[in-house]
C-alpha cells in the first residue's frame, strides 16, 4: 500500500465533504449511518498503518513527488501512526456517542469532527514544519466549531477564551516558522535537524528564540503551565461528546514536542541539544501539582475530568522533560491510556448527569440513579482504570514511569508528585462514587425530575473505550515493545533522512 | 502440580461470576456456590501438602509484561501453604456464618462476591513468585476490603470507614510500590527467588534505607501499626462476618506476610530493627490501652487486634530466627481465636441488637452455650494456660528476655511486654465480664436468646482449636511451623520447643504476674476510666473527614487563584513568557545585524511605512469609536498592500488587498452586532502595564525581524526558483508553489477556510434573531435601507467583477492572480448584491447553496490531487502540457488548474457562507440548523 500514509489525512477530509454534499432531505438516520461507517473505514486505516508500521521502517510519503527536501513531506512511523491510531478510535466511540442525539443540537456536528481527526492525523504524520502549521490549523479551527456546538451563554464564552489564546498562538507559531526559516532556510524537519548541528552563533541563538516560541505554541496545546488556562473552563462547558475527543488535543501539543524537539534538538544538535527539556520537566510538575489541587477541588464530575486531563498533560509533559528514553516510552503508553480514560469520563460524566435531573453531575447527593447498576460499575471499572489500579492500563503505565524514573538521578520528585496525585484521584472518586450512588435520595413523587435512560449507542461508545484500554493491558507485551520501539525509532533517526 | 496453582485462584472468580449472573438464586445455594471456592481450594491444596512439608516449592509463570519485568508467576512453598490455609479455613467458617447473620434484605449475592474476591486477592498476596504482581493484588485487597467495609452502603459510618481504610491503605501502597521497585531494580529481577538470594547485596546498597522505609510504610498501613493503626476501628462498621475475616486472619495479616516474605531479603540491621520493633512495641501498647476504653465489643476487638498485630511485628523486630517462629506461631493463633471473638460479637449483635458493653450484661443466662465458647476464646486472647494463646505468649516472653539490641536498656523490653499483657487480661476480663455476667441487660430491644445452630458451628470449630492447639501443639501444628519457618527464613530455624509447660522460668512468671495485675486492673477500672475521660477525644473518622474537607477547601480556594477566568491575564500570562523565552537568546547576542548589508531608505517606502505606524497607533486612540478605528485599521491593510508592490510582491498585494476589502465588510457586519457601548477606561496604572508588556513584545518581535531580514541563509527557494517552470509548468512561482511545490498546504488551507465557514454559520445559528432599532447615539438606521445609487452601480459592477476574477483566475499560474485572489473577488462583488438589494431581492436570483460550493471546491482539489494515483505517482503530483489548438494558439493545461478551481470555488463559498449569513442575521432568513443554508 503505497499510499496508506496519507489516507489517515485524506479520508476524514473525503468523508467530511460527502456528508456535507447529503442531500437536504436525507434523514438523521442516514447521516448517522454514514458518518459511523466512515469512521469505521478510518479506524481500518489507521489499524493498517499501525500494523505496517511494526515490522517497516518509516516511510516517506512524498506529495507531488518533489525530491526531499523540497517538497512536503509525510512520515508515517510508529510513532506517528499510534497516534493516529488512537486519535481515530477515540473519534470512532465519540462519533457513536453522539449519534444518541449530541449530533443534533447544532448544524454540521458530523463533518466537523471529520475535519477535526483529518487536521489531528495530519499534525502527527508530517515531516514538514510549516505543514504542521496548517493541520494545527485544521484542526483548531475544526475544534473551534465543536467547541461551541450546542450553544449556550457559558460554552461560547469559554469557547471565546479558547480561540483568542489559540489564535496568538498560532501567531507565534508563524513567527518561529519564518525565524527558523531564515535561519535554516528549510522547513523539512529532519533537514532543519541536520543545519542545526552546523550552525554559526548568532544563528544559534535565533534559532534558540524560535525554540521559544515553538515550547510556547506547543505548550499551550498540551496545557504547560502557566499556558494551562484554556483547558479547564473550555473542557467542562463543552458538549461530552467533544470534550470526549478533546481529550486528545493537549496529546497533539505532547506528539508535536516529542517529534519536534526529538527531531531538532537531539542528540546532533549541539549547543541545542536537549533544549526545553529543563522547562517541560519544572512546567509539567507545577501543572501536575495544580491538577492535583484540582482533583480535589472539583465540584462536579466534569470538572473533575478536566482536571484528569490536565493531569495527564502535566505528567506527560514532566516525562518528556525527563530526557530519559524510557521515561518516554512509558509516557508514549501512558499518553495512549490518558487519552482514552479521559474520554471516557466525560463520556461518562454525562450519562450520570442526565439521570439526576437539576442536580446534573454535582457532587452531591441527588435522586436515585435509575440505572444505578449499569452506570455503577461503568463508573467503579473508569475509576479504577484512571486510579491506576492494578491490573488495568493506569497500573501499567504508572509502573513503567516509575520503573523508568527511578533509574535517573532526579526521577524522585516526580515519582513523588505522581505518587501524590495518583492519590488524590483515588480520594477523588472513592468521594464522588459515594455521594453519587451511595447518598442518593429516593426521588420524590411530586418533583420528577427529567430522567433519560443512556442509550445503547451511548453505552457502547464508553465500552469500546474501556476495551481498547484493556486490550493494551491483554496484549501489554506488544504494545510495551511497540512504545519503547517507536522511541528507539524517533532518537535514531534525528541523525538523517 | 505447579499446574494446580492457577486454579486455585479461579476457583473464587468462577463462584464470583455465577454469584453475579444468577441472582434469583436462594440463599442456601449462594452459600453453596460461595463454599465452593474455599473448599474446592483446599482439596487442590492437599495433595501438595507432604511435599511442601518436606520444603519443596511449586511455581508456575507466564510471560506478560517483559519489558516492564512482570510476569505471571505462582509460587508455593510452606509459608504460603499456611497462609493459605488461614485464607481459605477461616474464609470456609465466615462464609458459613455470614448465610446466618446476614438478614433477609442484605443482598446476599454482593456480599459473598466481595469477600470471594478479598480471598482471591489475598490467595494472590500469598502466592505470588513476583513482587510487582504481589503488589497488584495488594491493592485488590484494598478495594475489596472497601467494598466489604462499605457493604451497608446507606450508612454513612460505613462509608466514611471504608473511605478511610482505602485512602490509609492505598497510600501506604503507593509507598510499597516504589519500594518494590527499587528492590526489584538492587536485586536485579523483581522474581521472588532471585530477590530472597540478594540480601547481603540489597542491604549493602546505598538505596537500602529508603526501600526499606518505602516497604514498611506498606506494610505498617495495611497491618494497622502505629500511627497508621485508626483506620482499624473505623473499619468496624463492615458487617460483622467481614470483621472477622479481614481484621483477625487475612487483611491485616498481609502486611506482616510481606515482612516474612521478605526477611531474609531486607531484615537484618540495625534499621530494620529499630523501625520495626519500635512500631510494634507502640502498636503493641497503645493497642492494648485503648482496648480496655471501648464500650463497643466490636472496638475492643479492633484495638485488641491492633495490639496482637503490634506483638508479631515486634516479634520481627526482634530480628532473631527464633522471634520469627514465635510470630508465625502466633499469626496462626491470633487467628483462631480473633476470628471466633468476632463471631460471638456478631452473634450477641445479631441477638441482642447492640454492641454497647454498658447495655448488654449478664447474657450468661441467655445464651450460655456461646458464653462458653466466647470466654474460651477471650481467655486465649487472655494467654491462659491450656489454650493456643498461652503457648505464643510464652516465647513472645521468651524472646524478649532473650535479646540485648537495646544495650544497656534491654531490661524495658521484657517489662513493657509484660505491662501490654497486662492490659491484654484486663481487657479481656472485660469482655468476659461486662458480657455476660455483670447484672442484667439494659435498655435492649428484644430479649435476647441462643442464635440459629448452624450459626454457631464455626465458632465451635475455632475454639476446638484453641484447645487442641493449647494442648497438642506439637501434634496439631509443629510440622507446618517447622517448615513455614524454614521457607521464611530460608533456612532451617533454630532448635525449639512447643511444649505446653517449659518448667518453671521467667516468662512463665512474667505471665504470672499479668495475669495478676491484669484482673487486679479490671478490677479498679473505675478510676482509670476516669482518668481516660479527662482527655478530649474525637475519633478518627472525624478528624480524617475534617482534613479532607479542610483540603478540598484549600484546593478549592487554589484553584480559583489559579483559574480567575480572565482572558486578559490569560493573554498576559502567554505574552510574557514569550518575551522571556524568545528575548532571553537575544541578550546574549552581540549584535543583530546579519552578514547581509541594510538597503538605502528610499522616500516612498518611508512615507508608507510612517503613514502605517500613525494608522495603527489611531487605531489604538480611537478604539473606543469604532467606525473610525476600522478606517483606521483598513489604512493599515491599504499601506501593507502598497508595501508588498514597493518590494515586488504583486500576489501578496492583490491577496491582501482582496482580503482587506472582505474583512471590512465582515467588520461593518459584526459592529452593527457589537454592544455599542465600549467598557470603561481602564485604570492608568493598568495603562502603564499594558504598555509595558506591549512594549516588551514589540522590542522582542522588532529585534527578531531584524535579525531574520539581515541574515542571509542557503535556502530551499532557489530550488524553487529553477524548477517552476521545468517542473511546475508556470512562471509565477509563487502561484507554483501554492498550488504544486506546496499544494498540500494550499489544500489544507482551503479546509480550514471551509471548516471556519462552518464553526461562523453554526455560532449565527444559535444567536437569537435582534435589530437594534439604534445607533449609540441614539439615531435611528437610514430609512432608505437599500440606496439607489449603491443598487444601480452595484449591478453594474457584477458582470465586471466576474469577468475580472475570471480572468485573475486563468492567468494565475504565470501571472500574479490564481483561484484565491479571483474566489475573494467574485464573492466581494456577490456580498455587494447583498448589500445593495437586501436578501429578498438576491434570493430568487441566486439561490446557492453556499456549504455545498465549499464542500465542491474542496472535493475537487481533493478529486485532483488523488488524480496521480492513477499513474502510480503520489497525491497532488502534478501534470501539464502544451497543445496547440486552431484559433487559441498554443495552450498550456496543467493539473494545477484544476486545483485552483477547487482552491476558487471554497473560496467563494467560506466567504458567503459567513458575509451572507452575518448579514441575515436580521432578516426572516435567519440562519437555523436544519434549515437551508
Amino acid at each position: 500500500m503505497q499510499h496508506l500514509p496519507i489516507l489517515p489525512v485524506l479520508l476524514p477530509a473525503l468523508f467530511a465533504v460527502l456528508l456535507l454534499l447529503q442531500p437536504q432531505q436525507a434523514s438523521v438516520k442516514f447521516r448517522r449511518v454514514g458518518s459511523v461507517l466512515a469512521m469505521l473505514l478510518n479506524l481500518l486505516v489507521a489499524t493498517a498503518l499501525l500494523w505496517q508500521q511494526t515490522n517497516v521502517p518509516a516511510s516517506h510519503y512524498l506529495l507531488g513527488n518533489w525530491p526531499e527536501p523540497f517538497g512536503i513531506l509525510l512520515v508515517a512511523d510508529q510513532l506517528s501512526s499510534l497516534f493516529v491510531w488512537l486519535t481515530t478510535l477515540l473519534t470512532l466511540a465519540v462519533a457513536v456517542y453522539s449519534c444518541a442525539g449530541d449530533d443534533e443540537k447544532g448544524a454540521y456536528f458530523h463533518p466537523l469532527l471529520h475535519f477535526l481527526l483529518m487536521g489531528l492525523n495530519g499534525a502527527f504524520l508530517t515531516g514538514d514544519l510549516f505543514n504542521l502549521f496548517v493541520f494545527f490549523e485544521v484542526l483548531l479551527i475544526a475544534s473551534y466549531g465543536l467547541l461551541v456546538h450546542g450553544g449556550g451563554k457559558k460554552r461560547i464564552h469559554s469557547a471565546l477564551h479558547y480561540v483568542v489564546l489559540n489564535l496568538v498562538g498560532s501567531a507565534l507559531f508563524l513567527l518561529a516558522l519564518a525565524l527558523l526559516y531564515a535561519m535554516l532556510g528549510s522547513l523539512h524537519m529532519a533537514d532543519m535537524a541536520q543545519h542545526i548541528s552546523t550552525l554559526t552563533p548568532s544563528e544559534t541563538l535565533g534559532v534558540k528564540a524560535a525554540a521559544g516560541l515553538l515550547l510556547i505554541v506547543f505548550g499551550l496545546k498540551a496545557a504547560l503551565l502557566p499556558l494551562h488556562f484554556w483547558l479547564p473552563a473550555a473542557y467542562s462547558q463543552a458538549s461530552a461528546p467533544v470534550a470526549a475527543v478533546f481529550a486528545v488535543m493537549t496529546k497533539v501539543g505532547v506528539y508535536s514536542l516529542l517529534r519536534v524537539f526529538g527531531l531538532l534538538f537531539g542528540a546532533s544538535a549541539g549547543a541545542l541539544t536537549g533544549y526545553g527539556d529543563a522547562l517541560l520537566w519544572w512546567g509539567g510538575l507545577l501543572t501536575m501539582l495544580l491538577a492535583a489541587a484540582m482533583v480535589l477541588a472539583a465540584v462536579d464530575l466534569k470538572k473533575l475530568a478536566a482536571a484528569l486531563v490536565l493531569l495527564s498533560a502535566g505528567t506527560l509533559l514532566a516525562a518528556l522533560g525527563s530526557g530519559n528514553a524510557q521515561v518516554k516510552a512509558a509516557a508514549l503508553y501512558y499518553a495512549v491510556h490518558s487519552s482514552w480514560i479521559g474520554a471516557i469520563w466525560y463520556l461518562l460524566s454525562d450519562l450520570i448527569a442526565r439521570q439526576r435531573g437539576s442536580v446534573g453531575d454535582r457532587l452531591v447527593p441527588g435522586p436515585r440513579l435509575p440505572q444505578a447498576t449499569l452506570l455503577g460499575w461503568l463508573f467503579v471499572f473508569s475509576a479504577l482504570v484512571v486510579i491506576g489500579m492494578p491490573p488495568f492500563s493506569g497500573f501499567v503505565a504508572k509502573l513503567w514511569l516509575i520503573q523508568g524514573l527511578s533509574t535517573t538521578s532526579h526521577g524522585m520528585l516526580l515519582i513523588g508528585i505522581l505518587l501524590l496525585s495518583s492519590l488524590a484521584v483515588l480520594v477523588a472518586f472513592s468521594r464522588a462514587g459515594s455521594v453519587l450512588f451511595w447518598r442518593a435520595q429516593p426521588p420524590i413523587a411530586s418533583a420528577t425530575p427529567t430522567i433519560i435512560p443512556s442509550e445503547r449507542t451511548q453505552v457502547f461508545a464508553i465500552v469500546l473505550l474501556l476495551l481498547a484500554g484493556l486490550q493494551l493491558v491483554v496484549f501489554g507485551q506488544w504494545w510495551t515493545q511497540f512504545c519503547a520501539d517507536a522511541i528507539a525509532q524517533l532518537t535514531a533517526v534525528s541523525g538523517g533522512y | 502440580m505447579a499446574l494446580l496453582l492457577p486454579w486455585i485462584l479461579s476457583i473464587p472468580l468462577f463462584s464470583i461470576v455465577i454469584l453475579l449472573l444468577f441472582r434469583q438464586l436462594s440463599r442456601n445455594q449462594q452459600t453453596l456456590i460461595a463454599l465452593l471456592a474455599p473448599i474446592a481450594g483446599l482439596l487442590l491444596l492437599a495433595p501438595m501438602i507432604p511435599d511442601l512439608l518436606q520444603g519443596a516449592v511449586f511455581q508456575q509463570q507466564w510471560q506478560w509484561l517483559p519489558v516492564l519485568g512482570l510476569q505471571w508467576t505462582f509460587r508455593l512453598d510452606a509459608l504460603a501453604l499456611l497462609f493459605s490455609f488461614l485464607i481459605f479455613g477461616i474464609g470456609l467458617l465466615v462464609i458459613f456464618y455470614a448465610r446466618y447473620y446476614l438478614s433477609a434484605s442484605d443482598p446476599m449475592p454482593r456480599f459473598y462476591a466481595s469477600l470471594l474476591l478479598f480471598m482471591l486477592a489475598m490467595l494472590g498476596i500469598v502466592l505470588s513468585g513476583n513482587v510487582l504482581q504481589l503488589w497488584m493484588f495488594w491493592e485488590l485487597t484494598s478495594i475489596s476490603s472497601f467494598l466489604l467495609i462499605s457493604y451497608w452502603s446507606h450508612r454513612s459510618d460505613a462509608r466514611k470507614g471504608a473511605r478511610l481504610a482505602l485512602t490509609v491503605t492505598a497510600a501506604g501502597g503507593l509507598a510499597l510500590l516504589v519500594g518494590l521497585i527499587l528492590l526489584g531494580q538492587v536485586a536485579g529481577s523483581y522474581q521472588l527467588d532471585v530477590i530472597l538470594s540478594k540480601g547481603p547485596q540489597i542491604i549493602a546498597d546505598a538505596q537500602y534505607p529508603l526501600i526499606l522505609v518505602l516497604i514498611l510504610l506498606g506494610a505498617f498501613t495495611k497491618s494497622a501499626q502505629f500511627p497508621f493503626h485508626f483506620w482499624l476501628p473505623n473499619a468496624m462498621a463492615a458487617p460483622t462476618p467481614v470483621s472477622a475475616y479481614l481484621h483477625s486472619a487475612t487483611m491485616v495479616k498481609a502486611g506482616i506476610f510481606l515482612l516474612i516474605r521478605l526477611y531474609p531479603a531486607i531484615a537484618g540491621t540495625d534499621l530494620w530493627f529499630s523501625l520495626v520493633s519500635l512500631a510494634g512495641l507502640l502498636t503493641l501498647l497503645t493497642g492494648a490501652y485503648f482496648a480496655l476504653f471501648q464500650h463497643d465489643i466490636k472496638g475492643l476487638l479492633a484495638y485488641s487486634t491492633i495490639s496482637h498485630l503490634g506483638l508479631i511485628t515486634l516479634l520481627l523486630g526482634l530480628d532473631t530466627d527464633l522471634a520469627t517462629v514465635a510470630a508465625i506461631f502466633h499469626i496462626i493463633n491470633h487467628a483462631v481465636f480473633k476470628a471466633s471473638l468476632f463471631m460471638a460479637a456478631g452473634i450477641i449483635d445479631h441477638e441482642t441488637g447492640s454492641r454497647d458493653m454498658r447495655k448488654i450484661n449478664g447474657l450468661w443466662h441467655f445464651m450460655p452455650v456461646t458464653a462458653s465458647l466466647a470466654m474460651v476464646a477471650a481467655a486465649s486472647m487472655a494467654g491462659v494456660p491450656l489454650l493456643n494463646g498461652f503457648l505464643s505468649k510464652e516465647m513472645f516472653f521468651s524472646q524478649t528476655l532473650h535479646q540485648s539490641v537495646l544495650g544497656a536498656l534491654s531490661w524495658l523490653l521484657p517489662l513493657l511486654a509484660t505491662l501490654a499483657a497486662v492490659f491484654s487480661v484486663a481487657y479481656s476480663a472485660r469482655f468476659i465480664h461486662d458480657v455476660f455476667f455483670n447484672g442484667k441487660p439494659i435498655g435492649l430491644d428484644k430479649i435476647p436468646h441462643e442464635p440459629p445452630r448452624y450459626m454457631r458451628v464455626p465458632m465451635e470449630v475455632l475454639v476446638a482449636l484453641c484447645i487442641g492447639v493449647g494442648v497438642f501443639p506439637q501434634w496439631l501444628v509443629g510440622d507446618i511451623l517447622l517448615a513455614a519457618s524454614t521457607a521464611a527464613l530460608q533456612q532451617t530455624p533454630p532448635a525449639y520447643s512447643l511444649a505446653l509447660w517449659h518448667g518453671l522460668n521467667l516468662p512463665l512468671l512474667m505471665s504470672v504476674v499479668a495475669f495478676v495485675a491484669g484482673i487486679v486492673l479490671y478490677i479498679n477500672r473505675k478510676e482509670l476510666f476516669l482518668f481516660q475521660a479527662g482527655f478530649q477525644s474525637t475519633l478518627a473518622i472525624h478528624r480524617f473527614e475534617g482534613q479532607v474537607q479542610r483540603l478540598v477547601q484549600r484546593c478549592r480556594q487554589f484553584s480559583q487563584w489559579a483559574e480567575p477566568g480572565r482572558l486578559q491575564w490569560y493573554i498576559a500570562a502567554m505574552l510574557w513568557a514569550t518575551v522571556l523565552l524568545a528575548g532571553y537568546p537575544l541578550l546574549q547576542l552581540n549584535s543583530l545585524q546579519g552578514e547581509r548589508g541594510l538597503l538605502p531608505t528610499d522616500w516612498f517606502s518611508a512615507v508608507l511605512v510612517v503613514i502605517m505606524v500613525l494608522a495603527a497607533m489611531a487605531t489604538v486612540i480611537w478604539q473606543r469609536q469604532r467606525l473610525l478605528a476600522l478606517i483606521m485599521i483598513s489604512v493599515v491593510g491599504l499601506m501593507l498592500s502598497l508595501l508588498f508592490i514597493r518590494f515586488s510582491a504583486p500576489d501578496l498585494a492583490l491577496t491582501q488587498l482582496a482580503v482587506e476589502v472582505a474583512t471590512a465588510v465582515l467588520l461593518m457586519l459584526a459592529l452593527y452586532f457589537l454592544p455599542h457601548r465600549s467598557p470603561k477606561q481602564s485604570a492608568h496604572a493598568t495603562l502603564l502595564r499594558d504598555l509595558i508588556l506591549a512594549g516588551s513584545c514589540a522590542i522582542v518581535v522588532g529585534s527578531l525581524a531584524y535579525l531574520m531580514l539581515t541574515h542571509q541563509a542557503d535556502s530551499v527557494s532557489s530550488y524553487f526558483l529553477a524548477n517552476a517552470k521545468s517542473g511546475g509548468g508556470g512562471t509565477n512561482v509563487v502561484n507554483v508553489i501554492l498550488v504544486d511545490f506546496r499544494g498540500f498546504d494550499t489544500f489544507g488551507e482551503i479546509t480550514v477556510l471551509g471548516i471556519a465557514a462552518l464553526g461562523i454559520y453554526k455560532l449565527l445559528t444559535g444567536i437569537p434573531r435582534f435589530k437594534p432599532s439604534a445607533d449609540a447615539d441614539g439615531r435611528s438606521w437610514a430609512l432608505d435601507a437599500h440606496p439607489l445609487l449603491l443598487r444601480v452601480v452595484s449591478q453594474g459592477l457584477l458582470p465586471l467583477a466576474l469577468l475580472v476574477s475570471v480572468y485573475l483566475f486563468f492567468r494565475g499560474h504565470n501571472l500574479p492572480g490564481g483561484g484565491f485572489v479571483a474566489g475573494l473577488v467574485t464573492a466581494v462583488a456577490l456580498i455587494m448584491q447583498y448589500i445593495a438589494h437586501g436578501v429578498d431581492w438576491v434570493k430568487p436570483r441566486l439561490n446557492l447553496q453556499f456549504s455545498a460550493l465549499v464542500a465542491s471546491g474542496i472535493l475537487i482539489a481533493w478529486l485532483t490531487g488523488a488524480f496521480s494515483w492513477l499513474f502510480g505517482k503520489p497525491f497532488l503530483t502534478s501534470w501539464f502540457d502544451y497543445f496547440d489548438i486552431p484559433l487559441l494558439g498554443q495552450i498550456e493545461l496543467a493539473s494545477a488548474i484544476a486545483f485552483d478551481l477547487g482552491v476558487y470555488l471554497t473560496v467563494v463559498g467560506s466567504t458567503l457562507l459567513i458575509l451572507a449569513n452575518l448579514g441575515k442575521l436580521t432578516t426572516r432568513h435567519k440562519p437555523e440548523h436544519r434549515g437551508q443554508i
